[in-house]
């Protein structure tokens, strides 16, 4: 693989590497007229692309997974043996959802999920990942430090319990199953999926309970 | 390839310093939309895979890497591809004019939804018998190609055990390099100790996916 061409064109690679790049805002913009010019993206399509992922595909279809999980018990079983599947009879399926394995936080084992090579995550259940989880930070300490990534979360692991830290390396996107909150028994499954916050589907904290919903 | 991306265990990197959940947008800047969906967008032409896509912003400079925000390197990245596989010359993408029309037809919005529920599975049928079992022991190789590769830096040489078998996946190694060809995908845990010495937690573990050319037996 050679990057002789680099120097020429990539726009991103600077030279003086103490000089601020510019403007992504204006690169974004002048690249998305190129593109259209050409006729190689439609923009109304990119409308719909944002859109998908701002304001229709998100944690919440997680949350409606992990309370199903929570009330239902052949689901869990399903969900835990055959994620893609269990997840799928929801409507929840496609882009970096296609292989899905969820994995469960008992009085035994805390889970956690990271990419440490890019970004992977499960999209047609959390949506796109948060800016922390993509941050150089996290990627570094997850599965090195995973106990003090969860102190700065303000979760404290017991140390008899043994975290499992899912570094997703190939196209096997990992969802959380976490533990159902104390003191919620005989609660809807909608009012359970309130409680399955992002972040305890990603296995940085656990679920809310239900005062602290409240 | 030992670039800026393989950040696992990486030092001096900070403090997550999350948002909070409930106040955090999607997209912090309105150029962050664009350039998600540009890259969407522009994937679904079909003239790259998703290695090719992550192998192409693993290979900017690891300064430019590291100094960039998240939506920077995928705006590197595509960029490099769009010049690559010739969809735009380097000359466009300078003046950010166009001097011919191309021969690809875009997504269209109402092709859109259909798109990303079919997205794009990996799995493949087996080429022969897996040669790993649930329970053996395992090495990662301990090898640092130039190319992509999908084994991090911090299991190169450390010895774990299969913990499942996925089956038969695209092998995202030889992808990245236009060679579509399935292998045996495993979930391998390594223990915490084994790979981060006396300053891990006892008990705990990474789980990695590995392909079987990833691995030996140990």
């Amino acid at each position: 693989m050679s990057d002789d061409h680099e120097h020429h064109h990539d726009h991103d690679h600077d030279h003086d590497h103490t000089e601020p790049p510019p403007d992504p805002a204006l690169r974004v913009k002048a690249l998305e007229s190129l593109l259209v010019e050409k006729g190689l993206v439609d923009p109304a399509a990119l409308d719909v692309f944002i859109d998908t992922y701002e304001h229709r595909v998100g944690p919440r279809n997680g949350a409606r997974v992990v309370a199903r999980a929570w009330t239902d018990a052949a689901f869990r079983e399903r969900l835990l043996s055959d994620a893609t599947a269990a997840i799928a009879s929801m409507d929840y399926i496609g882009r970096q959802g296609e292989h899905m394995k969820v994995v469960e936080n008992t009085d035994t084992v805390h889970n956690l999920v990271v990419c440490t090579l890019c970004s992977c995550y499960p999209w047609p259940v959390l949506g796109l990942p948060p800016a922390w989880y993509k941050s150089a930070p996290y990627r570094a300490r997850a599965v090195a430090d995973p106990r003090g990534v969860l102190a700065e979360f303000g979760t404290r692991i017991d140390d008899h319990v043994e975290v499992r830290v899912w570094d997703s390396t190939a196209e096997m996107r990992y969802l959380v199953l976490p533990r159902r909150p104390e003191g919620t028994d005989g609660m809807s499954e909608e009012a359970l999926a309130g409680l399955v916050t992002r972040n305890s589907m990603i296995g940085v904290e656990p679920a809310r309970s239900p005062e602290a919903a409240r | 390839m030992n670039g800026a991306h393989d950040l696992g265990g990486t030092h001096g990197l900070g403090p997550v310093g999350a948002e909070p959940e409930s106040v955090e947008p999607v997209f912090h800047h309105a150029w962050e939309r664009r350039a998600f969906a540009l890259t969407l967008a522009c994937g679904f032409l079909g003239q790259w895979n998703i290695d090719e896509s992550r192998h192409a912003r693993e290979r900017q400079h690891p300064v430019n890497y590291l100094r960039n925000s998240y939506y920077e390197n995928w705006m590197a990245g595509l960029s490099r591809l769009l010049v690559e596989k010739g969809l735009v010359t380097a000359e466009e993408l300078d003046r950010g004019r166009s001097s011919s029309l191309a021969e690809l037809e875009p997504v269209r919005a109402d092709g859109v939804e259909a798109l990303l529920r079919r997205g794009g599975p990996v799995d493949v049928p087996a080429r022969g018998e897996a040669r790993f079992a649930v329970g053996d022991t395992v090495r990662a190789n301990h090898d640092h190609p130039a190319g992509h590769t999908r084994v991090p830096r911090y299991v190169r040489g450390r010895t774990g055990t299969v913990a499942e078998h996925h089956g038969c996946h695209v092998f995202a190694d030889a992808n990245a390099h236009g060679q579509r060809r399935g292998e045996h995908l495993y979930s391998v845990r390594f223990e915490a100790s084994s790979l981060w010495g006396r300053s891990a937690g006892g008990r705990d573990a990474v789980y990695v996916d590995l392909w079987e050319p990833h691995l030996e037996r140990a």
